[in-house]
């Protein structure tokens, strides 16, 4: 389209990653003047260890997010791999490598069994995952009830978080790098990345111009389970213990920093960096409001009004472009769609 | 601009709702507990503790009325007794993974004294080691970490503590004719329960319990209904029953629910470790004479003089280690470096609104 309006819309919805990054960098530099200890290395090593979780399972999530879909079982499924890590380990398994296939397969089949009931069942995956968000956090329960395992051999432990020689930056980080290059490459630079927008815009259209719409989502479903699962078992090895709660409600943080980093909830616009921004700045503003003695219910309120923003400020911004657009097509023919989600391009 | 009908923006944003309500119900969870406990800084019986050192309870979560009793009424009185700076700070949620990040916290604000109870034995041990090689002291209370983990844990009761107790309190309710009396517990497997138990039939067996005879021992498995009904059924089979311990808070609660709406009030007697807040009530209508549990304002007390005096120096938690907690007296580290605050506290009608946990 080479409308004008479109093309402004785009250029406004490019800049929201621009708009985050700002916000990042805003923080990290005010916290690290005003706020004693945030300029730290050790303050960035525990802002990293936080955010490679959330950042793990962020990955996967925005593309299924950008589908239109939504996966609320991630968190579920990180606590269900965590006791199968566990009791793996209880059993005598002492191969790290065959510990973390078995965690991968597992969290791929779980993956695959919300995919198969989005796509093959054509429900919605906000039902879905819902439901096998309670359905494998009870599987998780159910092997290890309330105990925990831990004892895990030390080369394991300080392994996961082992820094980057000559830094205090755990390495694992690279390989969240590593994983976001990818994922940005396909997303942005491939033809499924752009099918994957299509889909979200709109999945008939999409299916009539030929792209499997079921078969895409069903594989990205099952990418976003085998990522919380290497999640899951960089959780466990990090605390050094797996129990059935692990990791509970972290789903919501993950959401969170999909849609502050400018996805839309409805699908079809985002982009990975914002969402990369997005969950390093949540992680970096509550650390050095923690470190600013902001007790934890403020931080609540904090980390809530940030997600409400980044909901309505667009959806604000979209309307009162929509406005403008109206005043200008005074004379010209009446503009018929009111939609409550402006801005969405296609 | 396509776009085929509207149900999945209107299933999307329902998802955004979804998550909006679980963020405003977790915030509606914020009270302001009023800290109005004034120091009576009067200190000067431990002298040698530092001024001026940085103390931080962190609960197992924050807005908990058990916490802000043993951090606010105890640890806080402490720690202006002797001129520290005291701070409680953690979670909202009581998970492992989020109370690492306030020990990281805590450690990077170079807090001299961390007391922490665990939400989990192991998640958090790697960043309290952490925060002790930067030069922090770790003190746990209520709830313990692997003994490698911290300098020192306060214990609340010894299971020898607990049973003597319940013994005492159950002989002195029913009086000096005794009777049959009867156990309502956890569940048949719980480690601490059994052992308590295993205890308080070695105190019965003492010359000055002859009168107290042990029919039955039941299990409401912490749950209240099966508490409730098991508390009914012991009557049901034990016509002589004068007397039930219940040493869980749980089930010593539905015994009491029991027995104020039955005829056995104040003929049948109960004790056992409940809270304040459950038992109020039935202390004042009369159902319960007394029961025990320790008192958390005295754990956060003890637990901030340890660490204050591992702080400045004066202890290093090994075995056999002395040390002047205040207004309590002197405490003597015992095995495994840990310190027990004694037996547990009784509450009666008399002091009961003293309390609020």
């Amino acid at each position: 389209m080479a409308d004008p309006t479109a093309t402004r819309v785009r250029s406004v919805f490019g800049s929201w990653d621009a708009v985050v990054l700002l916000a990042l960098v805003l923080v990290a530099v005010v916290g690290a003047v005003t706020v004693d200890g945030a300029a730290s290395p050790r303050f960035w090593r525990f802002v990293t260890l936080e955010a490679i979780p959330i950042a793990l399972i962020a990955l996967p999530l925005t593309l299924v997010v950008i589908t239109g879909e939504i996966d609320l079982s991630v968190a579920s499924v990180l606590g269900l791999t965590c006791v199968t890590v566990g009791q793996l380990w209880l059993w005598g398994v002492t191969s790290l490598p065959l510990v973390i296939a078995v965690a991968v397969v597992l969290g791929a089949l779980l993956g695959a069994i919300n995919g198969l009931f989005v796509t093959g069942f054509g429900l919605p995956s906000l039902a879905v995952t819902i439901g096998t968000l309670a359905l494998y956090r009870g599987l998780a329960y159910v092997v290890l009830g309330d105990r925990a395992v831990a004892n895990y051999p030390q080369s394991w432990t300080t392994g996961a978080i082992r820094p980057i020689p000559g830094t205090v930056i755990p390495w694992m980080i690279l390989v969240v790098g590593a994983l976001a290059v990818v994922v940005g490459l396909v997303l942005h630079a491939t033809p499924i990345g752009r099918s994957l927008y299509a889909m979200g815009n709109n999945a008939e259209a999409a299916r009539f111009s030929g792209i499997s719409v079921g078969r895409t989502k069903f594989w990205l479903f099952v990418v976003t389970g085998a990522m919380s699962a290497l999640a899951g078992v960089f959780w466990t090895l990090r605390f050094a213990s797996a129990r059935a709660d692990n990791g509970t409600g972290l789903e919501l943080a993950v959401v969170a920093a999909v849609l502050l980093g400018g996805v839309s909830i409805f699908g079809g616009r985002g982009a990975l960096l914002g969402v990369l921004a997005a969950v390093a700045l949540l992680g970096t503003l509550r650390n050095v409001l923690q470190l600013a003695y902001v007790p934890a219910n403020t931080l609540t309120i904090v980390t809530g009004s940030l997600l409400i923003a980044s909901v309505v400020g667009p959806n604000l911004a979209g309307r009162a472009r929509e406005r403008l657009r109206r005043r200008r097509a005074i004379g010209g023919p009446p503009v018929t769609t009111a939609t409550p989600n402006p801005g969405e391009e296609t | 601009m396509m776009r085929s009908g509207t149900s999945r923006p209107r299933v999307a944003s329902s998802g955004v709702l979804a998550a909006l309500a679980a963020l405003a119900f977790s915030v509606s969870a914020c009270a302001d507990d009023g800290t109005d406990s004034n120091g009576t800084g009067q200190g000067g019986t431990a002298t040698s503790i530092k001024e001026g050192l940085k103390i931080a309870f962190l609960p197992k979560q924050v807005n908990n009325p058990y916490f802000d009793t043993s951090d606010n009424k105890g640890g806080k009185v402490a720690v202006e007794e002797f001129k520290g700076s005291y701070s409680q700070t953690g979670p909202s949620e009581a998970s492992p993974s989020a109370q690492v990040s306030y020990i990281n916290t805590l450690s990077q604000q170079g807090t001299n004294v961390i007391v922490v109870s665990a939400n989990d034995k192991d998640a958090i041990c790697g960043a309290l080691n952490e925060a002790r090689q930067a030069g922090a002291k770790v003190v746990t209370y209520d709830s313990d970490t692997n003994p490698s983990c911290r300098d020192l844990f306060i214990n609340q009761a010894t299971a020898d503590g607990i049973a003597t107790s319940q013994i005492k309190l159950i002989s002195e309710a029913i009086g000096p004719d005794g009777g049959e009396i009867a156990i309502l517990s956890a569940t048949a497997n719980a480690t601490n329960q059994n052992a308590w138990i295993e205890m308080m039939k070695t105190e019965l067996a003492e010359p000055e319990n002859s009168k107290l005879k042990l029919v039955d021992t039941v299990y409401g498995d912490d749950e209240d209904q099966k508490s409730f009904a098991e508390a009914q059924a012991l009557l049901a089979k034990h016509p002589n029953l004068k007397g039930i311990i219940s040493p869980t808070t749980v089930g010593v609660a539905a015994a009491a629910r029991y027995l104020s709406g039955s005829t056995y009030k104040g003929k049948v007697q109960l004790t056992g470790l409940g809270t304040p807040n459950q038992m109020r009530a039935y202390v004042k209508d009369g159902t319960v004479k007394s029961f025990a549990l320790w008192n958390p304002a005295d754990l956060g007390y003890l637990a901030a003089y340890a660490g204050a005096s591992l702080a400045s120096g004066m202890i290093t938690g090994k075995e056999g280690d002395t040390f002047k907690a205040g207004k309590l007296g002197e405490f003597t580290v015992g095995k495994d470096a840990t310190v027990v605050l004694g037996d547990p506290f009784t509450f009666n009608a008399s002091n009961i609104d003293q309390f609020n946990f």
